[in-house]
């Protein structure tokens, strides 16, 4: 029976090419445009450490006060995104976290022997960076707490920056120079690159993170300015000393909480922390403070864009634009087919007959549809790849899971809007047209 | 008389012309949304920075290791800059307008930071010769003098006595006029006097999402700007800029071999990179928008087709009753505009709405009124033109279509 209604169903279709084509455009323009941006959508709004996401928190205080909050004047209920470099070295030393490191960005300079030396986004991190991000290691391991105390001048290098400093893989072990002093290399990562870089977004969430790695204190002691903007309530001072003893934030922190009972725990810690920094009298406003975790801090730092979003609702709204389209033009056929249908009920189908068989052309225009709208996201992947500004567009590509997907609203969306004209149609009387012309 | 008999022709395809006037509705709304989203976006890279844009390039320079004497390299680098020949000026910057990172304070027109009105403001460090650096224009009172300048050791250290605001921060603080004189504080106990007013400056996040509040709200601080990894701001004389670049990093490095000068733009391309988001996003929008209304198009040309092959008969009637051809096609765009016009008002009403959530949502700005005009005009004509085809059609229909058929 289905191969029945599969044939009567290219034929029909067959008889109007125009109007056929005009249906299948329409919904493989509306599929293609919605899952392009739909694919981008998905790509921003991808988790970048899915088996920790909910234990990996950074916490964040009020130094500043209710009214300074930064110049962020829609979302003023969220609080400055760093650490003092006063506050965070009081929750390294409290320890309370399964793992906590703060860390910052910086620029680094390499003098490779007999070249010009450049330059290189680095990054200063206590050695959990390491353990609690997951950072896979290809040769050697992370410094140890000894280094950290004792501000050795000690490195982890990247998989790219490896490679390009020791061909021959012979880093580990090596002496590198860094803004003139020599470091020893004590590891090479795997190629890393969470996406978001949800650690820090200040350098753009989807470029690549830092090749060169050194720890927290030694960058300290260097007196290594961070690279990724530091933020003061007066003007920051360039002694080192008194930045560091500033109320200037710059310090991303993070911990790992892995249990309810630990995230309650460390919450209760902040909270007599800013209590007791009241009473010291270092500010006099109700302590505030927060926590959030990966993907709240996701959203709190627009990891998805609102273009993107935008994007998204726009070509939504269009895939209902041509759905409509394609209801009112199958609705046409079908009343045009009234004498046919009512012919066949005549001759003994039932009106779930018809419905079937209507039901079955809609679906070869939706599978088809489907099938273009698939060839035009992948276009439209290319197009955004080609034009769309940075790094996001690689991100984003056709994977089974937009096809199937694709694919499936196609055919459900194209049958869904049918179920009206198909309905209709079922319910044509077998003598009123027989009667009429 | 017309009408009438549209209007109850149209009652025998209710749902055709329900499903035609919603698409067209929801083309209305879609496009004037995008259309305000575009011009949102147009608008905002269109924005003067208050700088001499065409003429003004920068790089960023780091020396190798931790130089002691940064003071007088900064010093040795503005000096060697400012002598070469074509250049205005030179100044020494942690951040540039639209370059995204820069450093910002609270300012309050109290002596107590955590009044109401203190506000996070972006601050530029600029010398004697920053004006002629950044070719700001001046609008009240003076720019900083020689002996106002110095260096911001601590943060402890008092305030400046003085400061310059942008025109719009005059207006922020001293909503009364007549900012030149007036005092503000910038988190200390100790005042700083606005010295000067210019008239435009904009920050170093003005580009960026989420910052509309924080667009000109920027002053200029009399320090000097002294930090191993800076930008230098160059003013270049005009139509010199690509010279000027060369023999700047020439000079630098004959100077200091150990450093690295980076990233030497000129300042359109800095422009380029923060709207970037927003350039790659319209012209998406905008492609999905001509998609629309090509798609828009396409349906009322099947449908009204549609509706052609199935009233042959009664066109043959009316063209054997004595309508002219002219009278068929009047017929089917006269149709056409009740249809898409009520279809246009629908869209208006759904604009509005959309454009309200999107306002609440996502920082838009509100749809005008010339907008949603422009949009439903296009759409309208648009299904106009796309009727044109089926009504010629039908026009050709002969009056013997009335019997043949039967």
């Amino acid at each position: 029976m289905m191969g029945y209604y599969l044939d009567l169903a290219i034929r029909s279709l067959r008889r109007n090419v125009v109007l056929t084509a005009l249906m299948i455009v329409a919904i493989g323009i509306g599929i293609g445009a919605s899952m392009t941006s739909l694919t981008v959508l998905r790509a921003m709004a991808v988790d970048p450490i899915p088996e920790k996401s909910s234990q990996l928190f950074t916490p964040q205080i009020d130094v500043w006060g209710p009214v300074t909050r930064g110049g962020d004047s829609t979302h003023d209920d969220e609080l400055l995104p760093w650490l003092t470099y006063r506050d965070a070295m009081a929750f390294m030393q409290a320890h309370r976290a399964a793992r906590q490191a703060a860390m910052y960005a910086v620029h680094l300079d390499i003098s490779p022997q007999g070249s010009r030396p450049f330059a290189m986004h680095g990054r200063a991190v206590y050695e959990d960076f390491f353990s609690m991000f997951q950072v896979p290691f290809q040769a050697g391991s992370p410094w140890s707490a000894g280094d950290e105390a004792i501000r050795a001048r000690v490195a982890v290098l990247g998989a790219r920056l490896a490679q390009r400093l020791y061909p021959q893989g012979n880093a580990v072990g090596s002496e590198l120079t860094l803004n003139e002093r020599n470091y020893r290399i004590v590891g090479v990562l795997q190629a890393w690159n969470p996406t978001p870089q949800f650690y820090d977004m200040t350098r753009g969430a989807y470029g690549e993170p830092e090749q060169l790695f050194i720890p927290f204190t030694t960058a300290i002691d260097r007196q290594l300015s961070p690279e990724g903007g530091i933020r003061c309530e007066s003007p920051p001072p360039s002694d080192w000393i008194a930045q560091l003893n500033s109320q200037c934030v710059f310090i991303e922190f993070w911990v790992e909480l892995p249990t309810a009972a630990a995230v309650r725990d460390y919450r209760r810690f902040l909270y007599s922390y800013a209590d007791q920094q009241r009473q010291m009298g270092r500010f006099h406003w109700p302590a505030l403070v927060q926590l959030p975790n990966v993907t709240k801090w996701l959203v709190w730092q627009h990891a998805v864009s609102d273009e993107a979003r935008v994007n998204a609702l726009v070509a939504c709204g269009f895939l209902l634009v041509c759905l409509i389209n394609v209801v009112a033009l199958i609705l046409a056929k079908f009343t045009r087919r009234r004498s046919e249908f009512g012919v066949r009920r005549a001759m003994g189908a039932t009106k779930s007959d018809i419905f079937l068989q209507c039901l079955v052309e809609t679906g070869v225009v939706g599978a088809a549809g489907g099938l273009l709208g698939l060839i035009l996201t992948a276009l439209g992947l290319a197009a955004d790849r080609a034009f769309v500004a940075g790094d996001l567009g690689r991100l984003a590509h056709l994977d089974e899971g937009v096809v199937t997907l694709a694919l499936l609203v196609a055919v459900l969306a194209t049958v869904c809007s049918g179920l009206y004209p198909t309905w209709r149609a079922s319910q044509v009387q077998p003598g009123l047209q027989l009667k009429a012309p | 008389m017309e009408i009438a008999s549209i209007v109850s022709a149209l009652r025998h395809h209710k749902a055709g012309a329900v499903l035609l006037a919603l698409q067209i509705g929801l083309t209305v709304a879609i496009v004037c949304n995008t259309l305000t989203i575009i011009k949102q976006y147009m608008d905002q890279t269109q924005r003067p920075s208050g700088i001499d844009e065409p003429n003004i390039f920068t790089m960023y320079n780091q020396w190798v290791g931790d130089p002691p004497d940064l003071e007088s390299r900064v010093l040795g680098d503005l000096a060697a800059l400012r002598s070469l020949p074509d250049v205005v000026g030179a100044e020494a910057a942690g951040g540039y307008p639209l370059n995204g990172s820069g450093a910002a304070v609270g300012i309050s027109r109290h002596p107590d930071q955590h009044y109401d009105d203190a506000w996070t403001t972006a601050v530029y460090y600029v010398d004697e010769q920053g004006q002629a650096a950044y070719g700001v224009k001046l609008v009240a009172g003076r720019w900083f003098r020689r002996d106002e300048i110095s260096i911001q050791h601590s943060a402890d250290a008092s305030n400046p006595a003085v400061i310059i605001l942008t025109e719009w921060a005059a207006k922020f603080f001293f909503p009364d006029g007549n900012a030149v004189g007036r005092l503000v504080y910038l988190a200390s106990p100790s005042p700083s006097r606005v010295i000067g007013v210019v008239e435009r400056m904009e920050t170093p996040w003005a580009g960026l999402p989420h910052m509309d509040s924080f667009v000109e709200r920027s002053v200029f601080l009399p320090y000097r700007y002294v930090s191993n990894g800076l930008w230098y701001v160059v003013h270049s004389r005009q139509g010199e800029q690509a010279e000027v670049m060369k023999a700047a990093q020439e000079k630098l490095y004959a100077m200091t071999p150990a450093r690295v000068i980076d990233d030497v733009v000129p300042f359109s391309e800095t422009r380029q990179r923060i709207y970037a988001h927003g350039r790659s996003s319209s012209l998406m929008l905008g492609a999905l928008s001509v998609l629309l209304l090509t798609v828009t198009a396409f349906g009322v040309v099947g449908l009204t087709s549609y509706w052609v092959a199935q009233r042959r008969r009664q066109i043959g009637m009316r063209r054997a009753l004595g309508a002219r051809r002219m009278d068929i096609l009047r017929y089917f765009h006269t149709e056409n505009v009740l249809v898409a016009g009520s279809g246009a008002v629908l869209g208006i009403g759904l604009c509005l709405a959309g454009n309200l959530w999107l306002a609440h949502k996502l920082a838009l700005t509100r749809v005008s009124p010339e907008h949603i005009c422009v949009a439903a005009l296009i759409v309208m004509g648009l299904s106009q033109m796309a009727v044109l085809w089926p009504a010629l059609r039908a026009a050709a229909i002969p009056a013997a279509a009335a019997i043949r058929d039967l």
